[in-house]
C-alpha cells in the first residue's frame, strides 16, 4: 500500500465541505427555483462522490489495481441499469394506473 | 417465552402432513443412528464439517444438493398425483397443502438443489482446473457453506413445525403480506432465502477473487477452462444480483415483521416494486444456474469427443455477454403487469437478443463433436439429451419473449413446461453431467456406466412425458398452481405428465443405485493416476482424491489445455528435485458453529422468540470477531509429509504401468 | 515496493492482503447495490404518503447538516488514523480512532433522536410507505454505522493489545475502506433524502 499524505485529505476535506456547503446552503435559502436547485443538488453530489472516492478511498489510475477498477465501472453501470430501470418501470406503471 | 410456538405448531391436523414430518425426523434420525452405529460422528466432525478444504466444501455441498433434490422430487411427483387425479375436486390434497407444495418445491429446486449443486461443483473443481491450492477465503467458504445449509434446515424444519409458504417460491404480495397470510409460512420462505442468500453472495466474492488473484504461473484469463470462466461469470452474477433479493425480501419481511407498507394494499404501498425487485435478480439468477453448466458441457464434450473445444474465444465472449444482458430482460417476467406497449417491446427485444449468444454455444458443442471420436459416457449422453431438449425450451422461450403471446401464455402450464424445459436439461443434466464425469476426481473411483446410462434415459423420457402434455395444456389454458379443475379434457395429458414423472423416479432410482454399485465395486473401478478419461486440464494433473495441497508444486502453464499438452510433450508425471514446505489453513468449528445459530436465529425470528433471536445473533457476532480476530489460522506441512504423500502417489502411478 | 526482492513468505503475505482487499471492495460494491435499490424504492414510494404528514413538513435541515458535518469530519479523523498507521504511531491511532467514534457515535444519537421525534408525532415506519421506504433507508446506513463504532472498537482493542502488526494494519485498512463507504452512502442520503424533501 502506498502512502497517502495528509494534504491528500485535507483537500479532500475542504472540497468535501464546499460541496456540501453549497446544496445545504441554497435549500435553507431557497435561493433557486426547484428544478434548478434539485441540478445543483444532482450535480454537487456526484462530484462530491467522486472526491470522496479519489481522496478518502485514493483510488487512480496509477496504483489501484485494476480488478478494483473495473468492479467499480461495473457497479456503476449495474446501479444504472437496475436504478433507471425500475424509475422507467414503475414510473410508467404508475402514469398508467394512479392517474 | 416461545413466541408464536405452541403446540399446535406440530402437524397433527392431516394424516398426509404428519406423514411429511414423520419421514423428515426418521430420516434424519436413521442417519444419526447410523452415524453413531458405524461410530464416525468424530470422523465426521474432524474430518468434514469443520474442513475449510475446498475439496471437501464441494462434496458436502453436492451432499446436500442430492438430499434437496431428493425433497424436491417427493414434491413433485405428489403434485403430479395430485392433479392427475383432482378432476372435479378429485385427488387428495387440500387446496393448503397442495399450495405449500408447489412453493417448497420450487424454493427447494432453485435456492437449495440447483444452487449448492452448482456451487459445490466450482469448489470442487475450480481451484484444481486454475492450479492453486484453495479458495482466495477458505473459512469464508465454509461459512457460505453451512448458512446454505441453514436455510435448507428451515425449509425442512417447516415440515415439521408449523407450514411452509403457500405463495410460490416467487412470494408475490399482497398475497404474502401479513394481511393475507398471517401464519408462518411465508416467514419460513423469507428467512430461508435471506440466510442462504448472504452465502451465495460470499461465494460469490469468493471465487471472483480465486479466479481473478490465483491462477498458476502462465495461465492468462484466456487459457482458463471453460468452465472456470462461466464460474467466473456465474459469480459475478452472485455478487451483484444477490443483493436484489436481498433487498426484496428484506422489506417484505419488515412488512411483515413491523406492520410496514412497502407492498401493502393500502397505506401507500406498492406491491409491483417487489416484482420489479425480485426479478432484477430472477433473472439473472437463472444465469447464475446455467452458466457453469454450460461450461460443464463444453468440458465434458471436447474430453470425450477427444477434440479440442470448437470456437472457444466465441464461447468466451458469449458467456460475458450473456452476463451483462442477463441484467437487461428483467421485466419479461411481468409483461401483464401494465407497462406501457415501449417499456414491453424493450424488454422483449433484449431477451430475443440474449437468445442469440446462447445459440452460439450450441453450435460450439455440435461442431465439437463433429468428427470427433465420440465415447459415450454417461457424461456425454447428458450432454447430447441436453443440446436436442434445450434447443426446444430456447424456441419457446422466445415465443414467451413476445409480450402479445405471453399475454396468452402466462400463468399457464406452457410457462412451467418452460422453464422446466430449460432448468432440467440445461441445469440439472449439466450438473449430472458434471457429478459423473469429476466424482472419480473426488473420491478415487469411477461411477458405474451402466446404471449411469439407465438413469439419463428415464430423466430424458420421463422429462419428454412429463412436460411436452404441459405445453398442450397451456395452449388448452389451463393455469398453473391448479390443485383442482372441471375440464375432463385436461386430464389425460396429466395423468401422461404423472406417468413421466414416475419414469423420472426410476431415473433417480438409477442414480441411487449407481453409487451403490459403485461404492460396492470401488476396487474395480480404482482411479490410480487421476485421469481415467485422457483429460485435457490441470484438474487430472493430480491424484483422485487430490491430496491435501492439490499440487505438491504448483504448474506453469502455457496453453488452454495443459495436461494434454504435457502428457504429448513427455512432461507429465515429473518429480520435482526437492519439495517444499505448504502451509494449509487449519480447521475450524467456526464454519458450522454460524450455520448452527443462522438457523437458530431465523427460527427465532420465525416465530417471534425475541431473546432467542438476540442469543443466537450474539453468539454469531462473538464467533466472527473471534475467528477474523486469530492471525494465526493455518499450519504447514513440512517438506518430508509433502514428499511422502507425493511418493505414495507415484507408488500408485507405478503401479499401473 | 517491488515485488522481486520479497521472500516466499513475504510474497505470500503480499498476495493475501492483495487478495482481501480486492474480496472486501467487493462486498462493498454489493452494498452498494442494496444501497442503490433502496435509494431506487425510496423514490418509487415518495408519493406514497397515504395522506400522512410529507418529507417536507417532518425532515430538519439543520439536523441533516449537523449529521453531514459529523460524518465528514469522523472521515477526516480516519483518515489521519490511516495516516498513523502508516507512520507506525500506535498512540496517534489509537487516539484517532477514539475522535472518529465519538464523533459517529454523535452521528448514531443525532438519528435515534430524529427517528425518536418522528415516532412520538405518530409519524413512524409504519404510518405509510414513503415513511417505511424512509426509515428503512436511513436505518440501514446507520445500522452500518454502528457495525463500523463495533469494529472501531475492535480493531482498537487488538491494536492495543498485539500493536500494528501486519495483519491488523491490514483489518484497518479495510474498516477505512468501509468507514469511507459509509460517508458516501450518506452523500447520497442528504441528496436523495432530506435536501429535495425540502425543496
Ligand atoms: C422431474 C422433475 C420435476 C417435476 C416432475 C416437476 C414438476 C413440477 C410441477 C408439477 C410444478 C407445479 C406446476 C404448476 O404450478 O402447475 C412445478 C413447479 C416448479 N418447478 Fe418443478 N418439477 C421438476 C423438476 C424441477 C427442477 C429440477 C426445478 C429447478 C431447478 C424445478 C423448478 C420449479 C419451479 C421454480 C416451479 C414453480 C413453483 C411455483 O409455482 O411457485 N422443478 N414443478
Ligand atoms: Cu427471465
Amino acid at each position: 500500500m502506498e502512502r497517502h499524505g495528509l494534504a491528500t485529505y485535507l483537500i479532500g476535506f475542504v472540497l468535501a465541505v464546499v460541496l456540501t456547503a453549497i446544496p445545504f446552503w441554497l435549500v435553507a435559502t431557497h435561493a433557486l427555483p426547484p428544478q434548478r436547485l434539485l441540478l445543483v443538488i444532482g450535480i454537487a453530489a456526484v462530484l462530491q462522490v467522486l472526491v470522496h472516492l479519489r481522496f478518502f478511498l485514493h483510488l487512480n489510475f496509477t496504483t489501484t489495481p485494476k480488478e478494483n477498477l473495473l468492479a467499480l465501472v461495473f457497479t456503476a453501470l449495474l446501479i444504472f441499469i437496475m436504478v433507471g430501470g425500475s424509475f422507467w418501470i414503475m414510473f410508467d406503471l404508475h402514469q398508467r394506473m394512479m392517474s | 417465552m416461545f413466541g408464536k410456538l405452541t403446540i399446535e405448531a406440530l402437524p397433527l391436523y392431516s394424516a398426509i402432513a404428519a406423514g411429511g414430518a414423520a419421514v423428515t425426523v426418521g430420516g434424519a434420525l436413521l442417519v444419526a443412528i447410523v452415524l453413531t452405529w458405524l461410530k464416525a460422528w468424530k470422523y465426521l466432525w474432524t474430518d468434514w464439517l469443520t474442513s475449510v478444504d475446498h475439496k471437501r466444501i464441494g462434496v458436502m455441498y453436492i451432499v446436500l444438493a442430492l438430499i434437496m433434490l431428493l425433497r424436491g422430487f417427493v414434491d413433485a411427483i405428489m403434485m403430479r398425483a395430485q392433479q392427475a387425479t383432482a378432476l372435479d375436486a378429485g385427488g387428495y390434497l387440500p387446496p393448503e397443502h397442495f399450495d405449500q407444495i408447489f412453493s417448497s418445491h420450487g424454493t427447494i429446486m432453485i435456492f437449495f438443489m440447483a444452487m449448492p449443486f452448482m456451487t459445490g461443483l466450482i469448489n470442487l473443481i475450480m481451484p484444481l482446473q486454475i492450479g492453486t491450492r484453495d479458495v482466495a477465503f477458505p473459512w469464508l467458504n465454509a461459512v457460505s457453506l453451512w448458512l446454505s445449509a441453514a436455510g435448507a434446515g428451515l425449509v425442512m424444519v417447516s415440515l415439521v413445525i408449523g407450514k411452509f409458504s403457500t405463495a410460490g417460491w416467487t412470494g408475490y404480495p399482497p398475497y404474502s403480506g401479513i394481511d393475507y397470510n398471517p401464519g408462518v409460512g411465508v416467514d419460513y420462505w423469507i428467512w430461508a432465502i435471506l440466510i442462504s442468500g448472504v452465502g451465495s453472495t460470499m461465494s460469490g466474492i469468493n471465487f471472483i477473487v480465486t479466479i481473478l488473484k490465483r491462477r498458476a504461473p502462465g495461465m492468462t484469463l484466456m487459457r482458463m477452462t471453460p468452465f472456470t470462466w462461466t464460474a467466473l461469470c456465474a459469480s459475478v452474477l452472485m455478487a451483484f444480483a444477490f443483493p436484489a433479493i436481498t433487498v426484496a425480501c428484506g422489506l417484505l419481511a419488515l412488512d411483515r415483521l413491523f406492520g410496514m407498507h412497502f407492498f401493502t394494499n393500502a397505506h401507500g404501498g406498492n406491491m409491483m416494486n417487489y416484482a420489479n425487485l425480485f426479478w432484477i435478480w430472477g433473472h439473472p439468477e437463472v444465469y447464475i444456474l446455467i452458466l457453469p453448466a454450460f461450461g460443464i458441457f463444453s468440458e465434458v464434450v471436447a474430453t470425450f469427443s477427444k477434440k479440442r473445444l470448437f470456437g472457444y474465444e466465441s464461447l468466451v465472449y458469449a458467456t460475458a455477454a450473456i452476463a451483462i444482458l442477463s441484467f437487461t430482460v428483467w421485466l419479461h417476467h411481468f409483461f401483464t403487469m401494465g407497462s406501457s406497449a415501449n417499456v414491453n417491446a424493450f424488454f422483449g427485444v433484449t431477451t430475443m437478443v440474449i437468445a442469440v449468444p446462447t445459440g452460439v454455444k450450441v453450435f460450439n458443442w455440435l461442431l465439437t463433436m463433429y468428427r470427433g471420436r465420440i465415447d459415450f459416457h454417461p457424461s456425454m449422453m447428458w450432454s447430447i439429451g441436453f443440446m436436442v431438449t434445450f434447443v426446444i425450451g430456447g424456441m419457446t422461450g422466445v415465443l414467451l419473449a413476445i409480450p402479445p403471446a405471453d399475454f396468452l401464455m402466462h400463468n399457464t402450464t406452457f410457462l412451467v413446461a418452460h422453464f422446466h424445459n430449460m432448468i432440467i436439461p440445461g441445469v440439472l443434466f449439466g450438473y449430472l453431467a458434471g457429478y459423473m464425469f469429476w466424482f472419480p476426481k473426488a473420491f478415487g473411483f469411477e461411477l458405474n456406466r451402466g446404471w449411469g446410462l439407465a438413469s439419463f434415459w428415464c430423466w430424458l423420457i420421463g422429462f419428454y412425458l412429463a412436460f411436452m402434455p404441459l405445453y398442450l395444456l397451456g395452449l388448452k389454458g389451463m393455469p398453473r398452481r391448479m390443485e383442482t379443475y372441471n375440464d375432463p379434457t385436461w386430464q389425460p395429458y396429466l395423468m401422461v405428465a404423472a406417468a413421466g414423472a414416475v419414469v423420472v423416479l426410476f431415473g433417480i432410482a438409477s442414480m441411487v443405485m449407481q453409487l451403490y454399485v459403485s461404492i460396492r465395486d470401488r476396487r474395480l473401478t480404482a482411479d490410480r493416476t487421476g485421469d481415467p478419461f485422457d483429460g485435457r486440464t490441470l484438474e487430472w494433473s493430480t491424484s483422485s482424491p487430490p491430496p491435501p495441497y492439490n499440487f505438491a508444486v504448483i504448474p506453469t502453464v502455457s496453453d488452454r489445455e495443459p495436461f494434454l499438452v504435457a502428457k504429448k510433450d513427455g512432461t507429465a508425471y515429473q518429480r520435482p528435485a526437492s519439495y517444499t514446505p505448504i502451509s494449509i489453513p487449519s480447521n475450524t468449528p467456526a464454519g458450522v458453529v454460524l450455520g448452527i445459530f443462522a438457523f437458530v436465529l431465523g427460527f427465532a425470528i420465525i416465530w417471534h422468540i425475541w431473546w432467542l433471536v438476540a442469543v443466537s445473533a450474539i453468539v454469531m457476532f462473538t464467533t466472527v470477531i473471534t475467528r477474523s480476530s486469530d492471525d494465526h489460522a493455518e499450519f504447514t506441512l513440512s517438506a518430508g509429509e509433502v514428499k511422502r504423500i507425493e511418493d505414495e502417489r507415484f507408488r500408485e502411478l507405478g503401479r499401473r504401468a | 515496493m517491488s515485488v522481486m526482492h520479497l521472500s516466499e513468505h513475504e510474497r505470500e503475505e503480499l498476495e493475501t492482503r492483495e487478495q482481501r482487499a480486492l474480496g472486501f471492495w467487493l462486498y462493498l460494491m454489493g452494498d452498494a447495490v442494496i444501497f442503490a435499490l433502496l435509494f431506487a424504492t425510496y423514490a418509487i414510494m415518495i408519493p406514497g404518503t397515504a395522506g400522512g404528514p410529507t418529507g417536507k413538513q417532518l425532515f430538519n435541515l439543520n439536523n441533516a447538516a449537523l449529521e453531514t458535518a459529523l460524518l465528514l469530519v469522523s472521515s477526516l479523523t480516519f483518515g489521519f488514523a490511516s495516516l498513523s498507521v502508516q507512520a507506525g504511531n500506535r498512540k496517534a491511532v489509537l487516539g484517532w480512532l477514539g475522535v472518529t467514534f465519538v464523533l459517529g457515535a454523535g452521528f448514531i444519537f443525532l438519528e435515534l433522536r430524529e427517528f425518536a421525534g418522528l415516532i412520538a408525532q405518530g409519524a413512524g415506519p409504519d404510518r405509510s410507505g414513503f415513511l417505511s421506504a424512509f426509515f428503512t433507508l436511513v436505518g440501514t446506513h446507520g445500522v452500518h454505522v454502528s457495525m463500523g463504532l463495533l469494529w472501531i472498537v475492535i480493531l482498537g482493542a487488538q491494536v492495543a493489545v498485539k500493536g500494528l502488526t501486519a495483519p491488523v494494519a491490514s483489518r484497518l485498512f479495510r474498516l477505512g475502506l468501509f468507514w469511507h463507504f459509509l460517508d458516501i452512502a450518506w452523500v447520497g442520503i442528504f441528496s436523495i433524502v432530506y435536501l429535495p424533501g425540502l425543496l
